[in-house]
Parts: structure tokens; sequence; C-alpha cells
């Protein structure tokens, strides 16, 4: 199981094992061990944490969450697209049955996706808790000792000086402590180290992914998202049976919608007039009017695509824009029986537009009978003669409503629901003109379309505008923000700061004077330790200038030289 | 003027500016052409030296490799410097003691000459990309990434950009100049062939400073992986080099003349590694700025959108490499296979999911 053969790439931090406590604790990483079980409940038991708490499973389990995640995005997933689904299972009826099976089309809230990032952050937890002892252990203990040979170190300088070795300990002392080394006196050498904020960062940024994913699956539990299509001049009160849909997570209930209300007075669109962008939205917003509570003052503000307006924990976004032509229907001897604006759904990006119109009661026939009628609408904010098919801009340019009456029974009344975007034509037999083709005209604003044989009349009136408002409430979004926010900094401090150590040893040399001796050690191999060791060295020596140059010993050669600390060249 | 006379004239002005635009990136593509000619040029020359000094290093007997002079590094004053003391630098337990080599030109003089013109043709050709690129932004009036046309050319100036600005910043960075000209080329290519948008505006849930916070950083890191991912598959080139080598083995001389000139593994592999671990947080800001974007425009931070979870996979991934480089048993080769796999989900998210996956962010145009 384990790797015991010695390995080139396995190299852990810088001479571990000869530098014994020297090297250790530079980071709060647990060790890698992989020993067998003692046998016992309890010593399975200890082994299995043992083993999920380890860097090599954490690792595992990552790996696992990005393959996990890829399904996902590559199958489609009722969460975000039903039909897409449904469509995915007609084409594919073994295959949708297998991935039934295997939560394939819900992934992200699949039995085998949620084992891997709960064991992940179990995992997570398990190791953080034992990894922040320790560092506290760490801050209260003290740097470690010096090693015996400095010279076995990545960094290292020496160099013989008149100055006593106290001195130059006491003035290393100082100097290591001004540079905001941690640093103390252990026996013959200064112990110094520095850059614990990394430690710190990187607890930081483990313990944000928790709070992260706690606030996120909060949300999930939480979170509401319904959907409301309103005609300028209409009104909204946040309660469940005023939406036209309605989705929330598992523990929502309609105590946790925010009172609130609001009017659409007004939505601007206006769009680029020509050149190769023509048609593109310039603007697109709501003037509403809200006020927050039973009894709120009412405000005035603006929504627009990106800027959504936050009452509460709640937010409304305008979502979608469309038309809504003003209709009114007369029967035969004149009485108005339908006068409203029908919301028409876009069908591309000029609003090239469909719906219809239904009058269910109060309207009768020439012959006085009881009947309902039905009116296909199409329509072009901008007819160009010759397009008869699609509008060609998205502003009110051109008008034209096309209408195709039907009468008879709509069938509301069965009780099956009906899309108010569609006319179940079951029960419904067109209006004629006089070549028996069905009767259909197309009206500009203030025109009316007579119904054969005294039926009555359809006028379209004028235009008014409509905007659907999407309203979200995803509580512990602030949490998962806070937690993200942490997140970054604590791995910029993890990542950007190096914990070293320094250490600097001046003992006699037999021949009276003083061998000053500095090493560093970094937790990953860094061009910065040597570099800071330089200029550490480079101070230190102003206060402990070297001895006659004949005595001077260069770290390059001093395997010529007899002196029992530094007989070793470095390099073995 | 009338309202409609002065939209026409700007419409015109727009035109004009998106046709300047392309007449530059076309250019930039030429005098790219010209520096990748100059890098190729200084590699031949380079290949003339016959230097072998990871060899050397290598293969010497085990006495006289201890003799081998110790790097150091120099520091002081410039009077004192020889009073001074040195700094003794010691490869770590079980890494190998080799030098880098000397870049592309391979000590060669004119091989060297050559590589200073491709640095200086890379540098005009970046200017006239960088103009061409804001041509294209001033012709749209926003930033330019609103397709995949527009994300690629910005996309390849920033990489240049990074690529000059290592150099700048004195970093030994190059030798990867051949690399990175050559993907330059191909990312450009594909750009005016395939992918060419004529300029278009936004819609409307585009228009948001999430979004250009998002985007810059989202380039800015895609180039910034892209190097790392160059030096670590040179990395792993070097690495089994240096082990034949070290095994006694006898590489082919095109490996031999082409691997002598690039830095030594262990150089290359924490180069990769800085690269990496230095835009790893830029990218989850990244990630977080898109969260927040979507909060604004579609009412939800996060929603398993193909683009987000593969955003969210390549992150994984890097975070995978980072843990790997700290778990022992994981460093070296194995953390390498897991960068580049990592850089792949990245490229996977960029073109993958634009042009395959359906989603919300399908703004590929193409
Ligand atoms: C949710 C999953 C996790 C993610 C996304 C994650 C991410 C990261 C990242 C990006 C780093 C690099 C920062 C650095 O090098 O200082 C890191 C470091 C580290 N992680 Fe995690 N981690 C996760 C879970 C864990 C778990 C479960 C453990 C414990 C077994 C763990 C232990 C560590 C340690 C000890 C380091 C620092 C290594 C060092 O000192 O260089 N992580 N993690």
């Amino acid at each position: 199981m384990s790797k015991t053969t010695p390995d080139a790439t396995r190299t852990p931090p810088a001479g571990d094992e000869d530098l014994g406590a020297a090297g250790s604790q530079l980071s709060t990483a647990p060790e890698d061990t992989l020993s067998m079980p003692s046998l016992g409940v309890i010593g399975w038991a200890r082994w299995f944490w043992r083993q999920l708490t380890s860097m090599r499973v954490a690792l595992l389990l990552l790996l696992l969450l990005s393959l996990g995640a890829i399904p996902g995005s590559l199958i489609p997933q009722s969460g975000t697209d039903e039909t897409k689904v449904a469509d995915f299972r007609k084409a594919n009826p073994t295959l949708g049955d297998l991935y039934d099976k295997l939560g394939l089309f819900h992934v992200y809230s699949s039995v085998w996706f949620s084992a891997i990032y709960i064991l992940l952050f179990v995992s997570l937890i398990g190791c953080i808790i034992p990894r922040t002892w320790q560092f506290v252990g760490q801050l209260r203990g003290r740097p470690p000792g010096a090693p015996k040979r400095l010279t076995r170190l990545p960094a290292y300088t020496t160099w013989r000086t008149e100055t006593e070795p106290e001195q130059v300990r006491e003035a290393a002392l100082a100097l290591l402590k001004k540079r905001r080394f941690r640093a103390h006196l252990a026996g013959d050498a200064v112990a110094a180290e520095k850059g614990y904020l990394r430690e710190v960062g990187n607890l930081a940024f483990h313990i944000a992914l928790i709070v992260m994913l706690i606030a996120f699956a909060w949300g999930q539990l939480f979170k509401m998202e319904g959907n409301k299509l309103i005609v300028e001049g209409g009104g909204f009160s946040n309660t469940l049976t005023q939406y036209d849909d309605f989705k929330s997570g598992s523990l929502f209930t309609a105590d946790d919608l925010d009172p609130f209300s609001f009017n659409l007075k007004d939505f601007q669109g206006t769009y680029e007039k020509s050149g190769p962008n023509r048609g593109t939205a310039r603007t697109f917003q709501a003037s509403v009017t809200y006020s927050v509570g039973a009894f709120g003052k009412g405000k005035k503000t603006l929504i627009k695509v990106n800027e959504p307006l936050e009452i509460g924990d709640s937010k409304v976004y305008l979502t979608a824009h469309g038309y809504a032509p003003v209709i009114t229907v007369r029967d035969g001897k004149g009485n108005v029986v339908y006068h409203d604006a029908v919301p028409l759904l876009p069908l591309d990006s000029n609003i090239t537009s469909s719906g219809v119109v239904k009058v269910m009661d109060g309207y009768r026939d020439a012959k006085g009978e009881r009947q309902q009628l039905g009116f296909e609408a199409f329509f072009l904010p901008t007819y160009t003669p010759g397009n008869e098919v699609s509008s060609t801009f998205p502003a009110l340019g051109n008008p034209v409503l096309n209408l195709a009456g039907y009468y008879g029974d709509l069938g509301v009344d069965s009780g099956v629901p009906q899309s108010v975007y569609q006319l179940d034509k079951t029960h419904l037999k067109e209006f004629k003109d006089a070549k028996g083709q069905q009767q259909r005209e197309n009206l500009r604003p203030g025109e009316t379309m007579k119904l054969p044989n005294g039926a009555g009349s359809i006028t379209y009136e004028s235009t008014e505008e409509w905007a659907n408002f999407q309203v979200t409430r995803q509580p512990g979004s602030g949490w998962a923000l806070a937690g993200s926010i942490a997140a970054i900094f604590g791995l910029a401090g993890s990542l950007f700061i190096q914990r070293r150590r320094v250490w600097v040893r001046a003992v006699k040399g037999d021949d009276g004077i003083t061998v000053v001796e500095m090493a560093g050690l970094g937790r990953s191999e860094s061009a910065k330790v040597p570099e800071e060791l330089g200029a550490l060295a480079e101070t230190l020596y102003d206060q402990a200038p070297g001895a006659s140059d004949a005595g001077r010993v260069e770290p390059d050669s001093v395997s010529d030289s007899d002196s029992a600390t530094a007989a070793e060249r470095p390099g073995n | 003027m009338t309202l409609a006379a002065t939209t026409d004239l700007a419409a015109a002005t727009n035109e004009h500016l998106a046709n300047l635009s392309n007449t530059l990136i076309y250019s930039a593509m030429a005098v790219y052409t010209l520096a990748f000619f100059a890098y190729i040029t200084e590699w031949i020359f380079g290949s003339r030296s016959k230097i072998g000094r990871t060899a050397a290093a290598l293969t010497a007997d085990p006495a006289a490799r201890k003799a081998a002079p110790a790097v150091t590094v120099k520091k002081g004053g410039s009077t004192a410097v020889l009073e001074r003391p040195k700094v003794v630098v010691r490869a770590a337990a079980g890494q190998r003691d080799v030098p880098d080599g000397p870049g592309a030109h391979g000590g060669d003089e004119q091989g060297d000459l050559y590589g200073r013109i491709a640095v200086s043709l890379t540098v005009l050709a970046f200017l006239i990309e960088l103009a061409g690129v804001i041509a294209r932004a001033a012709s749209v009036e926003r930033a330019p990434w609103g397709n995949m046309y527009e994300f690629n050319i910005t996309f390849s100036t920033v990489a240049v950009g990074v690529y000059l600005s290592l150099l700048a910043l004195k970093k030994n960075v190059r030798w990867m100049g051949l690399f990175l000209i050559t993907s330059v080329l191909l990312d450009l290519g594909i750009a005016v062939t395939v992918l060419y948008t004529a300029s278009d505006q936004l819609v409307p849930a585009l228009h948001s400073y999430w979004l250009y916070i998002h985007v810059s950083t989202a380039i800015l890191c895609g180039a910034v992986f892209y190097v790392g991912a160059v030096s670590t598959i040179l990395y792993l080139f070097k690495d089994s080099y240096e082990s034949k080598l070290a095994g006694g083995g006898k590489p082919g001389k095109f490996a031999t003349s082409f691997l002598e000139r690039l830095p030594a593994s262990s150089s290359l592999d924490k180069f990769s590694y800085r690269v990496n671990a230095a835009v790893f947080p830029l990218w989850t800001f990244t990630i977080i700025a898109g969260a927040i974007w979507a909060g604004d425009a579609w009412g939800r931070y996060w929603g398993w959108d193909p683009k987000e979870t593969w955003a969210f996979i390549t992150w994984v991934a890097y975070a995978c490499y980072l843990h790997a480089r700290a778990t022992a048993g994981w460093k070296g080769r194995k953390a390498a296979y897991l960068a580049l796999i990592a850089f792949g989900c990245w490229l996977f998210n960029y073109y993958g999911v634009n042009i395959f996956v359906s989603g919300k962010h399908s703004y590929a145009g193409v």
C-alpha cells in the first residue's frame, strides 16, 4: 500500500530526517502514515478515522468531487431544464432508466455526489480541529533549537570574527526580533521563526470552505423563487396565490414570504436604431412604486436587468418584457363584453409575439345565445410591408395585430388547467369570411374587426407593455459571501507567505576566534530564504566584522578548513 | 443634425473602427509570424553549441560531483562584496542538483541576437494586437469579450502581455517564447477563421460591472494558467531526460539539443508551481465575482449551469494540484499531471462548454 522505495520525487522538507526537531512542525500538515490497524472495533474505527483525515484521502476525495461534477454538466438536469430531461428520456428510454437509477438527472443532489462532499467535509473538519490545536501549541512553544550541523540546511553562511560569541548571539537576537521573527536563545545558537500567518491563512481558508458549504446548504433548503407578469398599471402583493408559478426549498413555508407589494407604472425599453447593432436593447427598465409591510408608504424606484429591487431578504428581478394590446370585444348589440390588456409572449428578439384572447362569459351571439369567444393574436410591434411573419424592430414602430376568431366552448370549465396563452380548439368553430375561409385581419391601433353575421366586433385600442418579475429569496447568501471573501484572503496568506526558520550559532574556535554560522530553512525550497539570510548576515556582519583576511574562511572552501563546525562541505 | 443622422454617423464610425481592428489583428498576426521565425532561428543557431551541463552534473562520479562549485547568491554593496559572507544554497535532499540551461540560443551569440530580435518583434506585435483589441472595444462601445472571437483576441494579447511582463521582471522565461507565439498564432488563426463575429452589442443581461471584473480576471487567469501549463509540459520532458541521464541512458540527439537549453527540471517545476499558485486566489475570486454577477442577473448565485460547473471543476482540479504538492508521494510528475488536467478543464470550459454544451452562458456566437 504505502510506497516504501525511496523516490527522487518524494522530498520531505529539506532533510527532514537528519534535521530532527529543527525541521519538524514547520507546518501543521498531517503526516501520511499508513500503518495496519490493530485488531478490534476501536482499532479499525481509529484506523478508518485516520485514513479519512489524511491528506492522501483528502486529495482523493477532491479528485472524486471534480470527476463527480462532470456528468451534471453534460446530462440534462431536472433542476435546470425539466423539458430537456423529458426529451432525453423519450429519445433514449433504456439509458434514461439507467440514468434515473444512478441519479444522473439530478447529480448535485444525488446520494453519491452528496456522499463525496459530505465525506470530504467530515475529513476537512477532522483535519482542521487537530491542526488548529497543534498550531496553538506551536504558537505557545518556541522555535526549535539549532540542528547540530547547520551546513546541511538549504541556505548557509559562515564567517569568523573577533567579536565574542555572546555579543554575536545577542546582536543576532536583537536583529531577528527587529525583523519580526519570534526568536530566542537556545544553547549556543539563536533560533528564530517567522511567517506564522501562513498557517493562520491556511486554517482560515479551510474553515471558510465549511462556512460556505453550510451557507449554501441553508440557502438550498430555505430558498424560494416565483414569477409574476404585470401589465403597466398593474400591481402585485407578495402572497403565494398571486404568483404565476412558484418553487421553493424543502423547508420553506409561506410565512417566510416578506410582506411587500408593488405597482408597475411604466416599462421603458429603448433600442439601437441603426448600424450593425440595430435592435439591441439600450435601456431596459421598469419604474415601480413599492411599499414594505401591510401599511408601508409607497416609494418610487427603477428595476433594471442587473439591478434588482431588494426588500428584506427578497429580491425582485426584471426578467422579461413584452407587449399587451388593449382589446375590446362587443357583442352583436354593441355591448362591451370584454375590455382588457392581453399580455402576449415574445417569439423572437424583435418581439414578434403571440397569444390568445378568451371571452369567458357575458357574450351572447346574434340569436341571443350564450357563447364563449376565443381569438388567436399575432403581434408585430414594427410591421414592414413584405414581411408578414415577423417584426423588424423591437420597439413600437408600426404595430400590427393579426386576429383570428373562434366561437363555441373554450373548455375552461372542464377542470383541466389551461394555459392562458393557448386555445383548446376541440369545441370551437372558426369565424368564416364571405369566401368560407377563416376570417383573419391585420389591425392597427384604433381599428376594429367586425365579426361575420352580426356576431359583434373586436377592437385593438392601444398597446401597453408588460414586464415579468422574478421574486427570489436565498437566505445564507451573506454568509456564503463572507465565507468566500475569507477564503480568498486565507488562500492568499497561505500561498504567498513563507514560513521559515533562521538559526545563528556563534562559538569560539580552538584558535580563539569566533565562528559565526547562519542557516535558513523554508517549508518549500524558495529563492527568498537564501536572499533573506543574505540580508540578515550582512547586517550581522556589520556588527561582528570578519576577522583578519588570513583567517577568513570562504564557504566555498570550507572543506579545506579544519574548523570542526564547518568541516562539512555543503553539497554533501 | 437630426438624431437619426447622429446615430448613423456613430454607426459609420463604429464600422470604421471595426474594420481598423480587423486590419490591426491581421497585421499583428503577420508580425507574430516574423517573431515565430526569429525564435525558430534562435533555436537553430542554438543547436550549434555542444553543451552537456545536465549530463555533466548527473553522470559525473559522486566524488567529482561533490567538488562541483556550489551555487552562490551574491549579496551586498558594490565595494565590500568580497568581504561579505556568501550564502551557500543547497538543493533539498533527494533533488537533482542540475544547473539551468542557457536558454534557446544555447550560448550561441548569433542565436542570442535572433532571440532578441524575436522578443522585439513580439513586443511590436503585442502593441499592434493591443491596438486592435482596443479598436474593437471602441467599435462595440464595451469591453471586448462579448463573444468567442473577442475573447480569443483578448486572451492572446493578455497571454503575451504576461510573458513580456515576466521578461521585464527579469525572470528566466525567454525559452518559452517559441511555444507561446506558436499557440498565439494558433489562437488568432482560430479566431479570425472559425470564431469571427461581426461586432455586435451585448444583451442586457451582460451589462454589469461584475461582468467586466469577472471576465477580465478570467482572461488573466487563463493566460497565467497557460504559461504554467507550458512550463509543466516542458518540466515533464526535461524530467524524463534527466532521469534517463541519471539512469545511465543516452537520450536522442534532438532531445539533448532541445532540452539541454531549458532550465533544470526542478526550476521548471518550481516556476510552474509558483505561476499556478499565484493565480489560484485570483481564479477563486473570478468564480466568486461570477457568482455575484449571476446573483444580480439571474436571481441565484449558483445554479450548476455548465459553465459554472466547469469553473468549479477547474477550481477543484487546481486545488487538487496544490494539495498534491503538499502531500508526500504526489510531488513531481504526479502533481504535474494534475496541473495539466486542471488546465485541460480550463480549456474545456472555454471551448468545449461554449461550443458543445448549451447553457445560460452560451455567448459563443459561432
Ligand atoms: C474541501 C476540500 C478542500 C479544498 C478545496 C482544499 C484546498 C486547499 C488548497 C487550495 C490548499 C493550498 C493552500 C496552501 O498550499 O497552503 C490547501 C492546503 C492544505 N490543505 Fe486543503 N483543501 C480541502 C480539504 C482538506 C482536507 C480534508 C485536509 C485534511 C486532511 C486538508 C489539509 C490541507 C493542508 C494540511 C494544507 C496545507 C499544506 C501545506 O502546508 O502546504 N485540506 N488546501
